[in-house]
C-alpha cells in the first residue's frame, strides 16, 4: 500500500509536524515563565493581592501549556533517531554533547521546580516558591541556549573535522557552541518567545475589559503586555535585519530566496508580492520597490546581490515556501511594532483601556506570535534545504532505514493524537481563560484552612465538600 | 582540546552512566507509571485523587531520566543510538504515544469536570499501560540481539515482536505495578492504603513468577549467558544474586501483610536492582547485542570528555535538588489540594 511513498519526503513531514507542533509550546511558555517571575516579584514586592491574583490564573495556564510542551519534547529528542539514525551517527559526535547538557542544565531544573511552582505553596516559604518561578524561568532560557546552539550549529557548521570514516570529530567546542549564527539565533528566538506572550496576555487582557470584567486585573495585563510591544517588537526588527545580514554572510542562497531574487544584480529590487516558480525561474505577479533589497543587504543603493540562479537547480530551498513565510513574519512584525505605536499614543491620550477597535485589534492580534514564530522557523529551516548540516550533509542522505509504511502510520498517528490533544489543551486553556482571575475570597470561601501564601484554588475532590 | 582519555577509561564510565541513567528512570517512572496501571482498579474517585495527587509533583522529573538516557546514548554512543531507534522504531513511538497521553492528563484531569473527566483516567491508565508495555517489549527484543550490517540497522519493521518481548512486556506491567502498589502503601493512608496493599501483595505473585521464567529461559535460550552463569567459580560469584531476590520477596510478602509502610517501597526497588544488575551481567559487553560492544559505539573521547565534565558537575547537583523536591512533598497524599 505504501510501496510508491518516499521515505525521505515522508520522515521529513513527521519531523517537521512534530517540531513545528512542538515549538508552540515553548514559544509561549519562555515568556510565561518570565513574565509569572516579574508577577510575583512585584507582588512580594507591594504586596498588592491582584499581582497575586493574575499569577494563580496564568499560573494554571503555563501549567498546560508546559505539560505539553513536555511531551511534545519527549518525541523530539527520539526522532533524530527514530527518522535520521545516518545523522545521528554522522553528528553525534558534536550535537551529542550540546543535547546532553540541555538535559542536566535545563530540563531536570525545569521539570522539578515546576512541581514546587504548582504544588507547593502550602508547603515552602514564599520566597522559596518565588526562587522555584525563576528557576523554571532561567531553566526555560537554558533551554533555549543549547537547543539552538545546536540548532545554529547545524546552520553554520564549525569547529569540527570530517574524519575518513565519514563522521564528525570535534576540534573546538567554543566554535561549536558560538557559532556565527547563534547569538542572532538566540536574541531573536527568546524575543519571539516574549512578544509571542504579550500578545496572548494583549489579547486576553483586551477581552476582559471588551467585556467589562476583571478590569483591574486586566489593566496591568494590558499595561505590561503594551510594555513590551513599545519596547522589544523594535527590538526584533532590529535583531532580524542583523540575523538576516548575518545569513547573508553564511547561507545566501536562502537569503536569496527569501528576496525571492533569481538574477544576480546591482541595484535589487524589494519584491513585495509574488509567485516565486521554481520551474521557470521566475516570479509571477510580482510588485517591485526599486534598489530597496540591496540597501537592506549592502547599505548600499547600487550593491550587488546575488540571484539564486548563482546555484545549481539542485542546491536550491523550494523558493515560495522561504519567500512566503518571510514575509508573514515580518508582516507580523510590523503589526507588533505598529500595535506598540498605537498604545503609546492611546496612553498619551488616556484612552488606552477604553478604546474599543483596539481591544477588538488585540484580540485579533493574541494568536500572531505563534504564527510568526512559525513561519520564522519554516524560512530558516526550509532555506538551509537540500542540507541538514549545511553545505555538507544532504538531508536525503540521513534518513532511517525504516520502511515508509512505518513512518506512513506513525505519522498518521501523530497527527491524530496531537490533534486530540491540542484540542484538549486549547479547550481548557480558553475555558481559564474564561473563567478569568478568580480573586481570594471567591478562591478560598469558608474553608478552615490556614490560609496559604497565595491561595490557590481548591480543587474539590468528589465528596471533598469543597466548592 | 579537552580530552580525558589518557587516563580514565571514558566508554566504561559512559557505559556505567548510561545504566545508571536508565535504571533510575525504570525505578522513577516506574512507580508513577505503576499507579497509571493500577488507577481504574481503585475503589473510589477519591481514591483516584490521593493517587494522582501523590505523583502529580514528581512525574516530569521522572521522565527527565528517560531523555537523558535518550539523550546520554546519542551523545556518549552515537552508533548505539543510531541502531537502536530504526530498530525499534515502532514500539519507540508507541511508547512515546502512550507517554503523551498519560503526561497531559496529568494537567487536564485537574481542570476538566463532571463526563470529561472520565476520558482524562482513561488516557493515564491505557497512556501507562502501553507505555510500560512497550518498554518490556524494547528490553524483550533488545536482549535477544538486533539484526546489523555495516553500521546500520538491517532487520525488518517488526523483528522486536515475538512471544517473548512480549512477555517481557507483560512482565514489566506486573513489575511497575509492584512499585506503583508500594509506593501508593506509603504516601497514602486509609481505604486507599489497605487497597494498595491488597493490589500489592496480589502483584508481588506475578512479579516473582515472570522473574522466575526470565531467569531460567536466558540461559536456555542464550550460550554465552549460559556459560557466564554457570560455570565455575562465576556460579558461586554470582549466587548472591538470585538468593538476595528470594529474601527480598519474602520482605515485601511479609510487611505488606503486616504493617511497615515504608519497607515494601525500598525493597521493592532492590528487586529491580537486583534485576537490572542481573540482566547488566547476562548482557556484558554488548549495547547492541550481539552485533556491537560498547567500546565500539563509543563517540570520539572529545565528546565523552566535555560531556562528562557536565554529568559530574550536574548529576549531584540534580539528584540534590530531586531528593530536596521530594523532601518537600514528603508524607500523605491528600485527594484534596491540587494547586
Ligand atoms: C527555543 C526553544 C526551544 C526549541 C527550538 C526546542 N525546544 Fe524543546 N523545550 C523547550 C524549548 C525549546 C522548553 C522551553 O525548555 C520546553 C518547552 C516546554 C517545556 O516543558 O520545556 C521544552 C521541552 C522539551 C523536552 C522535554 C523536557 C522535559 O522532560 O522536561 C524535550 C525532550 C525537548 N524539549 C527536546 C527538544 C528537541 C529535540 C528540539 C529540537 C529538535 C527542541 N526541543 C526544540
Ligand atoms: C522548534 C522550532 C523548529 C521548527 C518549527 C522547525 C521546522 C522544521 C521544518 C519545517 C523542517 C523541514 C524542512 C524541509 O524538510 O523542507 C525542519 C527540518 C529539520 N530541522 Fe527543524 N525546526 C525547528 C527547530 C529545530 C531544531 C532546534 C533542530 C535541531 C537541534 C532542528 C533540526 C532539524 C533537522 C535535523 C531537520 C532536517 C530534516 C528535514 O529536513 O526535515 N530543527 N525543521
Ligand atoms: C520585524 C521584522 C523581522 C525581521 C527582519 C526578521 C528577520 C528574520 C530572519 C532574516 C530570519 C531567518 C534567519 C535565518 O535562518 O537565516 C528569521 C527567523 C526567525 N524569526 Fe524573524 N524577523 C522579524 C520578526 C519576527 C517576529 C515578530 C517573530 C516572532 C514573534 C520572529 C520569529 C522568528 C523565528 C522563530 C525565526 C527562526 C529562528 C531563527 O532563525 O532565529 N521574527 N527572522
Amino acid at each position: 500500500m505504501f510501496e510508491n511513498l518516499d521515505p525521505v519526503l515522508l520522515a521529513r513531514i513527521q519531523f517537521a509536524f512534530t517540531v513545528s507542533f512542538h515549538i508552540i509550546f515553548p514559544a509561549f511558555t519562555i515568556g510565561l515563565a518570565s513574565w509569572l517571575a516579574v508577577l510575583e516579584w512585584r507582588w512580594l514586592r507591594t504586596g498588592n493581592q491582584i499581582y497575586a491574583d493574575i499569577y494563580r490564573m496564568w499560573v494554571k495556564i503555563f501549567a498546560v501549556a508546559f505539560g505539553m510542551g513536555v511531551v511534545s519534547g519527549v518525541v523530539l529528542s527520539f526522532q533524530f533517531g527514530t527518522n535520521w539514525s545516518e545523522f545521528a551517527d554522522r553528528t553525534g559526535n558534536v550535537l551529542g554533547p550540546l543535547l546532553g547538557y540541555e538535559v542536566l542544565t535545563a530540563f531536570f531544573l525545569e521539570a522539578s521546580f515546576l512541581g514546587v511552582m504548582l504544588f507547593g505553596w502550602n508547603r515552602v516559604s514564599p520566597r522559596m516558591h518565588f526562587a522555584s518561578t525563576v528557576i523554571v524561568a532561567v531553566g526555560t532560557l537554558v533551554s533555549a541556549f543549547w537547543i539552538l546552539s545546536a540548532n545554529s550549529w547545524m546552520q553554520t557548521p564549525q569547529g569540527f573535522r570530517v574524519g575518513e570514516d565519514g563522521l564528525f570529530y570535534p576540534t573546538d567546542w567554543l566554535a561549536v557552541i558560538f557559532n556565527p549564527s547563534f547569538p542572532y539565533r538566540l536574541a531573536h528566538m527568546t524575543i519571539a518567545a516574549y512578544l509571542t506572550t504579550a500578545f496572548v496576555v494583549a489579547g486576553v487582557a483586551s477581552f476582559y475589559l471588551w467585556r467589562g470584567r476583571h478590569l483591574k486585573q486586566a489593566r496591568i495585563m494590558l499595561g505590561m503586555a503594551m510594555i513590551m510591544a513599545i519596547f522589544v517588537a523594535p527590538t526584533q526588527l532590529v535583531i532580524g535585519d542583523l540575523h538576516g545580514l548575518n545569513t547573508l554572510e553564511h547561507q545566501p542562497a536562502k537569503v536569496a530566496a527569501m528576496e525571492g531574487l533569481w538574477e544576480t544584480q546591482r541595484g535589487a529590487p524589494m519584491t513585495l508580492f509574488a509567485w516565486p516558480d521554481q520551474e521557470a525561474e521566475t516570479n509571477h505577479w510580482a510588485l517591485e520597490i526599486p534598489k530597496l533589497t540591496s540597501l537592506i543587504l549592502t547599505h548600499d543603493l547600487d550593491g550587488e546581490v546575488r540571484g539564486l540562479k548563482e546555484w545549481p537547480r539542485d542546491e536550491r530551498p523550494p523558493v515560495a515556501w522561504v519567500f512566503w513565510c518571510f514575509r508573514i513574519m515580518v508582516g507580523i512584525g510590523m503589526l507588533m511594532i505598529l500595535t506598540g505605536a498605537i498604545a503609546l499614543v492611546l496612553h498619551f491620550k488616556k484612552r488606552l483601556f477604553d478604546t474599543r477597535w483596539f481591544q477588538y485589534w488585540c484580540m485579533a492580534l493574541a494568536p500572531s506570535g505563534f504564527i510568526a514564530v512559525l513561519a520564522g522557523w519554516f524560512v530558516t529551516e526550509i532555506g538551509r534545504q537540500p542540507y541538514v548540516v549545511y553545505g555538507i550533509l544532504r538531508t536525503s542522505d540521513m534518513v532511517s532505514p525504516v520502511a515508509a509504511s512505518s513512518i506512513a502510520i506513525s505519522l498518521t498517528a501523530f497527527v491524530i493524537t496531537y490533534a486530540f490533544i491540542f484540542g484538549a489543551g486549547t479547550y481548557y486553556i480558553f475555558h481559564l481563560i474564561n473563567k478569568g482571575p478568580v480573586s481570594d475570597e471567591e478562591a478560598y470561601g469558608a474553608h478552615g484552612v490556614q490560609k496559604p501564601p497565595i491561595v490557590t484554588e481548591l480543587v474539590a475532590g468528589e465528596g471533598g465538600g469543597h466548592a | 582540546m579537552l580530552n580525558f582519555e589518557a587516563f580514565l577509561d571514558l566508554p566504561l564510565i559512559w557505559y556505567g552512566l548510561i545504566m545508571t541513567a536508565l535504571i533510575l528512570y525504570v525505578i522513577l517512572d516506574g512507580f508513577d507509571l505503576g499507579v497509571g496501571i493500577l488507577f481504574p482498579f481503585a475503589p473510589t474517585d477519591q481514591c483516584r485523587d490521593r493517587m494522582m495527587n501523590s505523583i502529580a509533583p514528581f512525574w516530569d522529573g521522572n521522565e527527565t531520566w528517560l531523555v537523558l538516557a535518550g539523550g546520554g546514548l546519542f551523545a556518549a554512543f552515537p552508533l548505539a543510538y543510531a541502531i537502536l531507534m530504526p530498530a525499534l522504531y515502532i514500539p519507540v513511538i508507541v511508547m512515546l504515544l502512550g507517554l503523551i497521553f498519560r503526561g497531559v492528563a496529568f494537567e487536564f484531569r485537574f481542570k476538566a469536570h463532571g463526563k470529561s473527566r472520565r476520558i482524562w483516567d482513561y488516557a493515564f491508565h491505557f497512556g501507562s499501560l502501553t507505555a510500560t508495555f512497550m518498554q518490556g517489549v524494547i528490553l524483550g527484543a533488545v536482549v535477544q540481539g538486533i539484526t546489523v550490517e555495516g553500521r546500520q540497522f538491517a532487520g525488518g519493521a517488526f523483528d522486536w515482536i515475538d512471544a517473548y518481548s512480549v512477555m517481557v512486556g507483560v512482565a514489566l506491567i506486573f513489575g511497575y505495578a509492584l512499585l506503583g502498589g508500594t509506593w501508593l502503601v506509603m504516601k497514602t493512608d486509609g481505604e486507599t492504603q489497605r487497597w494498595a496493599r491488597q493490589s500489592a501483595s496480589y502483584v508481588l505473585g506475578y512479579v516473582g513468577l515472570f522473574i522466575a521464567v526470565v531467569s531460567v529461559s536466558m540461559p536456555v535460550m542464550n550460550t554465552d549467558v549460559r556459560a557466564l552463569w554457570f560455570s565455575l567459580p562465576n556460579f558461586f560469584f554470582l549466587l548472591p544474586v538470585p538468593l538476595l531476590t528470594a529474601v527480598f520477596f519474602g520482605i515485601i510478602w511479609r510487611d505488606l501483610h503486616r504493617g511497615n509502610e515504608y519497607r515494601p517501597f525500598i525493597i521493592s526497588i532492590g528487586v529491580f536492582l537486583l534485576s537490572y544488575l542481573g540482566l547488566g551481567i547476562s548482557l556484558w559487553p554488548w549495547i547492541v547485542p550481539t552485533a556491537v560492544t560498547f567500546r565500539d559505539a563509543a563517540a570520539a573521547p572529545e565528546s565523552q570528555s566535555l560531556l562528562l565534565v557536565g554529568i559530574t558537575v550536574m548529576l549531584p547537583v540534580v539528584l540534590g535538588y530531586t531528593a530536596y523536591c521530594y523532601y518537600i512533598f514528603r508524607g500523605k497524599a491528600s485527594h484534596e489540594t491540587a494547586y
